[in-house]
């Protein structure tokens, strides 16, 4: 290197110092090791996940947890109890009577299924995963309202029923639709959002429907 | 450029009216519409240019067709391929909905619309109403017929539902393809004109249905008057458009051919109304106290009253 041919360092003067990398205050290991912790915050930390969600689905608003941790239990859990409060309706022929248990399970995932591959195809961007576990939360407001059905038809089955039931039903259709809407609308190309929302809209009507035609034995 | 504009639009006038006039004339069309220059604006509007206006709809899908070539090049396996199937905006939806409901007569469904840019959203979607409009309106129909009789427990009818899919399901996509199948067997015989790709038959026939979406609500009315009415209504208007689409693709073979096929496809479409109607509609019954029956509903043999 000629250019540092006349530079000369005293030889007397030590170099030193330190080297080293600031880390953070955690190593990434501990963050993720979590065979050690107790089984209960296992089990709490994957519950207040799925809690949270339910309350962003009471209350939709932007928000993107529930996009991002998205998680299948909820749904699950929403689906199986939907499907076994619509058993019980009129049994007495094989034929004609309410959805059976196979029936719900298979209408909802197989419903959310090809609502989302449809606005995938459509050019959306949200993730398969996301979109299946939105549409699996918002069927919460139904449930609630299938639970309130049925206490309503333990009080009687009459006109007066028929309306309250009419009312609940149709508010929660409401509630649903609008919740699921508010968190997948903002992932479709701006000109073909009502393409992506009709469907939603077809899934919780039939979802309602079946709701609202339950008929105990 | 106005020159070449005007030039373009002479052309396409001549032949619209040469076609007009002698239908029966062996003219050979390219498959791709002709391609226009966007500055359609301008040209000055005159009352014989407005049938040119009409067929050519608008801005839009003429850059649809100017991109029409470079569609569908993806290999079939990937996302992408079925991406082109659903590249439609609202707008565009909506107006081949319109489209079949409203039949403009001379004008072909699939030129005018569809254009070279089938999509598989509006035939499916369509379908899954149809489904689930049938199978909700028979239930509500056979509930108001049947209320107040002392012996009628309402039951859901879940089960029609799925025979309700299938139907309509198995009638929008095997009957364009036996339909496709049979136009390129004559095809290989008659060198015709006009020739559709078996997408473009699925999406008029799924378009098609949507008349049938109202009528099916409208069928609720328990009077048998109002439900034939409804048929025949709803028959014609998606029959024709039915048979303005494929009246072209088959008038230059034999005539006894031509004629059987546009016959067969509206038998087949008023066979599906009527067989629709008759299972999932029970009769109105006449102001007669009718016998102690229970109602299970999806075996009652359904006899028409008039």
């Amino acid at each position: 290197f000629p250019g540092l041919a006349d530079v000369s360092i005293s030889q007397d003067i030590p170099v030193e110092g330190e080297i080293t990398v600031p880390v953070g205050s955690h190593s990434p290991d501990e963050d993720y090791s979590t065979l050690d912790e107790p089984v209960k915050d296992t089990i709490m930390r994957d519950l207040k996940a799925v809690g949270k969600k339910f309350i962003h689905v009471m209350y939709p608003r932007k928000s993107s947890a529930l996009l991002r941790d998205w998680d299948l239990w909820g749904p699950l859990v929403l689906c199986v109890s939907l499907a076994l409060m619509l058993q019980g309706g009129s049994a007495d022929s094989k034929d004609d009577g309410g959805p059976q248990f196979a029936e719900v399970f298979v209408i909802i995932w197989f419903g959310a299924v090809v609502i989302t591959l449809n606005s995938k195809l459509l050019g959306g961007t949200i993730s398969f995963f996301q979109s299946l576990c939105v549409l699996g939360y918002c069927v919460m407001p139904l449930t609630v309202a299938m639970l309130v059905c049925r206490l309503v038809l333990l009080a009687g089955v009459g006109t007066v029923s028929f309306i309250i039931r009419l009312i609940v039903v149709g508010a929660m259709f409401g509630w649903s639709t609008l919740a699921s809407t508010a968190f997948l609308a903002d992932s479709q190309p701006p000109n073909r959002k009502a393409l992506v929302v009709y469907p939603i809209f077809l899934f919780y009507f039939v979802i309602s429907w079946m709701i609202l035609t339950f008929t105990p034995q | 450029i106005a020159c070449l504009v005007m030039y373009l639009f002479a052309e396409f006038d001549d032949a619209a009216n040469l076609l007009a006039a002698n239908p029966d004339a062996t003219t050979i069309s390219i498959d791709e519409p002709v391609e226009i220059p966007k500055n359609q604006h301008s040209r000055l509007p005159e009352p014989g240019r407005e049938e040119d206006d009409e067929l050519l709809g608008t801005d839009d899908s003429d850059k649809t067709e100017l991109l029409a070539g470079q569609k569908k090049s993806a290999p079939f396996w990937t996302f992408e391929y079925y991406q082109t199937f659903f590249d439609v905006d609202t707008y565009q939806v909506l107006d081949r909905i319109k489209g079949s409901v409203f039949p403009v007569p001379g004008k072909n469904f699939v030129r005018l619309y569809i254009r070279s840019n089938p999509d598989l959203y509006g035939p499916f979607w369509i379908c899954a109403t149809l489904v689930f409009t049938i199978a909700v309106s028979g239930n509500l129909s056979n509930f108001f017929i049947h209320l107040g009789k002392p012996t009628y427990h309402y039951v859901p009818e879940f089960r029609k539902v799925s025979i309700a899919a299938t139907t309509i399901y198995a009638y929008a996509w095997l009957v364009p393809l036996a339909l496709w199948g049979f136009l390129m067997w004559r095809n290989s015989k008659v060198m015709n004109i006009v020739s559709y790709s078996f997408l473009e038959i699925v999406c008029v026939y799924g378009y098609s249905l949507f008349i049938y979406i109202p009528t099916a609500i409208l069928w609720i009315i328990p009077q048998n008057v109002v439900r034939w009415v409804l048929v025949v209504f709803s028959l014609c208007l998606s029959g024709s458009v039915l048979v303005m689409t494929f009246w072209p693709a088959v008038r230059d073979d034999n005539r006894r051919i031509a004629v059987a096929t546009v016959a067969t496809i509206l038998l087949l479409h008023a066979l599906l109304a009527v067989g629709c109607l008759a299972y999932f509609f029970d009769a109105p019954e006449l102001d007669v106290p009718a016998p102690v029956i229970p109602a299970h509903n999806g075996t009652t043999v359904i006899t028409k009253s008039h």
